[in-house]
């Protein structure tokens, strides 16, 4: 696969609620080991253009790409069999269980009918080293005496466990103290340097600023802007944001 | 996925020697994560003092009679536990084992044979524990309240199998033996030896699929003294159930009773559902996490329908156990124990607030339950008493693990 071919590619996305058009003709496109953020204020329709990728809400119109490939995407299920994975604010992960447990929840590994802890134990142990993780003690700690970003550590290791071609990442660095969000963001180059592509959400530019190799702006269901992160900056963002610069400099 | 793997930089929790381990369980400890551990001195204070207390405690026909008299519970309170981990209550596992057994009895008085009518009792527990199961995940009404609406009609089933005022013996010797009969001598030291091997093998097991991974073991040390603590502590129990313990010579009684292996059993069978299969690791998340679990793609209902059809079951079958103890069924049976099967678990470390309860548990509780009854029992006290010192342990045992909850959380970083 070329590089230049983007893992997803989104043309003219539509969405609406009622009467409520939430997406106007959306476009949109993550390369493979890049980090791709997409940023927009509160109502800009990040939420929406997100879960529709996620197979929860799909889109009214347009057409997506997966690989160069025209797809629907409608389900859930559909979506993690194409390698796309969502970590989502709110982490879903089981404080009673280890990190292995919660790694493997729902699609654990069988071996002659019980469960196969040892190669479950191995392989998390594998990706977390995998992504120079080293803040945590023992993949044997239950979840709940973790800290905030070794729980986030946790729900993208688990994200990126098989074969993840993408991988989206809500607010990853929202409730997060400053060590712990350079940790977090950290992981995410390393996710990107592996080949997957990532696709960041967030309201902290300057998080944005240090991981994104390309920077979206949704402003009231338009893609205002789709910028190098290199060639702008932090006011231009801002402006996009509010709405207060409009100039379309899609590249 | 990546080709940089630095060997083993997370630990396993396997890792040190014996010093380290120590100190990694006292951390654990000191942290609030006491387990059983709690019961466990309970149980061993309690031994010592009724020990000291009364001259009958230590009988060899005491002894046994403990055992007998803690099996209901026992059983009880390990189906409990499955509801439990889901942060669900099951009030009407009390009388539903009383209908069960109820059933059980009027079948054999309508001369069924005692493998049917054990299997329609247990059938009953199924049925039930489906119902209850569908009607709190499927239509979606808490499970006290659910439960609550069964204790009360269930009642009324009994009541309206039974009769009013009414009460069947139990003639039939096989269904009388669970809990009057024992093993004979050989039988005994056969299956304490046999459940040695067991244990042993699935401790080498266990170490042998980590090395084969190239996964490091704990020191080998802990599993010996393990096997050996678990050889020593079964024996001496043998032995004492293999004491004479009847005063008549000419009707000897001796021998691990009947009921002990079956207990065994189920634990084990319900230990190994827990811990080594889908399922049980399924039933620890819904109970930690039910939004976690459904978005991992497990399907919460079926968990949920499976797990009170299991806690009924479970029921029925204790109350099976309860009605050859008793050697008769009324209209009332079971009404009260669910409330101690509930306190066994707890007082054993299971908490009510969902995702942690292990069957160990609640038979260590279910132990500390029995063994005060017997005690003071024993030592005159009336019944007064008795629920007076019940329920305090059970709060004692709540306020340990809502502090350790609270201590728990404070480590947090």
């Amino acid at each position: 696969m070329s590089s230049s071919v983007p893992v997803i590619e989104l043309k003219g996305v539509e969405k609406s609620f009622g009467a409520v058009d939430v997406l106007k003709g959306v476009d949109f496109a993550v390369e493979a080991g890049k980090v791709t953020a997409l940023v927009g204020d509160n109502g800009a329709g990040k939420s929406t253009l997100i879960k529709g990728l996620a197979g929860i809400q799909p889109y009214d119109k347009g057409s997506v790409k997966f690989e160069g490939k025209e797809i629907s995407i409608d389900s859930p299920r559909l979506v993690s069999s194409l390698g796309i994975e969502v970590v989502y604010q709110d982490l879903a992960l089981c404080d009673n269980l280890d990190i292995v447990q919660n790694m493997f929840l729902g699609r654990e590994e069988i071996f002659r009918g019980t469960l196969n802890e040892s190669a479950m134990e191995k392989k998390a142990s594998e990706t977390l080293s995998g992504l120079s993780v080293r803040t945590v003690k023992s993949v044997r700690q239950k979840v709940e005496r973790l800290s905030g970003g070794q729980r986030q550590t946790v729900a993208i290791a688990r994200a990126v466990l098989r074969d993840t071609k993408v991988v989206i990442l809500d607010e990853p660095t929202a409730a997060l103290g400053v060590a712990q969000t350079e940790q977090v963001l950290a992981l995410v180059k390393r996710l990107a340097d592996q080949g997957v592509a990532v696709i960041m959400i967030s309201h902290n530019l300057v998080d944005v600023f240090k991981v994104a190799d390309k920077i979206y702006v949704l402003y009231l269901g338009k893609m205002v802007a789709a910028l190098d992160a290199k060639s702008t900056n932090q006011n231009d963002i801002v402006g996009y944001i509010t709405g207060t610069k409009s100039t379309e400099v899609a590249k | 996925m990546s080709s940089n793997l630095e060997n083993n930089v997370i630990g396993t929790g396997h890792e040190g020697g014996i010093r380290e381990q120590i100190n990694g369980y006292l951390l654990k400890v000191k942290s609030g994560d006491m387990g059983s551990l709690p019961a466990m001195l309970g149980l061993i204070v309690l031994a010592v003092l009724f020990s000291v207390m009364s001259p009958v405690f230590l009988t060899a026909l005491n002894f046994a009679n403990l055992f007998n008299q803690a099996a209901t519970l026992i059983v009880l309170a390990m189906g409990l536990v499955f509801v439990l981990v889901l942060a669900e209550i099951d009030l009407s596992a009390g009388v539903t084992s009383g209908v069960a057994a109820a059933l059980l009895v009027i079948a054999l008085h309508h001369d069924v044979n005692w493998i049917v009518a054990i299997l329609i009792a247990i059938v009953t527990g199924v049925v039930i524990g489906y119902f209850i199961g569908v009607i709190v995940a499927k239509v979606g009404i808490p499970s006290f309240v659910v439960t609550l609406a069964c204790f009360l009609a269930f009642q009324g089933l009994q009541l309206l199998i039974i009769g009013n005022g009414g009460l069947y013996r139990i003639e039939n010797s096989q269904v009388l033996a669970i809990q009057n009969s024992n093993l004979t001598i050989l039988q005994g030291w056969i299956f304490y030896l046999v459940s040695i091997l067991l244990y042993t093998y699935s401790g080498f097991a266990a170490r042998r699929r980590r090395s084969r991974n190239n996964q490091t073991n704990r020191p080998i040390t802990f599993l010996y003294v393990k096997i050996v603590l678990a050889a020593v502590f079964g024996a001496v129990i043998v032995s004492a159930l293999n004491l004479e313990r009847s005063s008549n010579k000419a009707f000897p009684i001796h021998g691990i009773p009947i009921v002990i292996p079956i207990v065994i059993i189920l634990f084990v069978l319900g230990t190994f559902v827990m811990d080594r299969t889908k399922f049980g690791r399924h039933v620890y998340a819904v109970g930690g996490n039910p939004e976690a679990a459904r978005r991992a793609g497990i399907r919460v209902t079926g968990v949920k329908i499976a797990v009170f059809t299991i806690c009924s079951t479970t029921a029925a079958i204790s109350g099976i156990i309860s009605a050859s103890r008793v050697g008769s069924v009324d209209a009332s049976m079971g009404r009260t124990i669910v409330l101690n099967g509930v306190a066994a678990a707890v007082v054993g470390g299971v908490s009510l607030f969902g995702g942690k309860g292990r069957l160990s548990q609640a038979v260590i509780g279910g132990f500390v339950i029995a063994i005060i009854d017997n005690g003071l029992g024993l030592m005159g006290f009336n019944s007064g008493i008795n629920l007076l010192i019940t329920g305090a342990v059970l709060l004692l045992a709540a306020s340990a693990d809502a502090i350790s909850r609270k201590r728990g959380s404070a480590v947090i970083r």
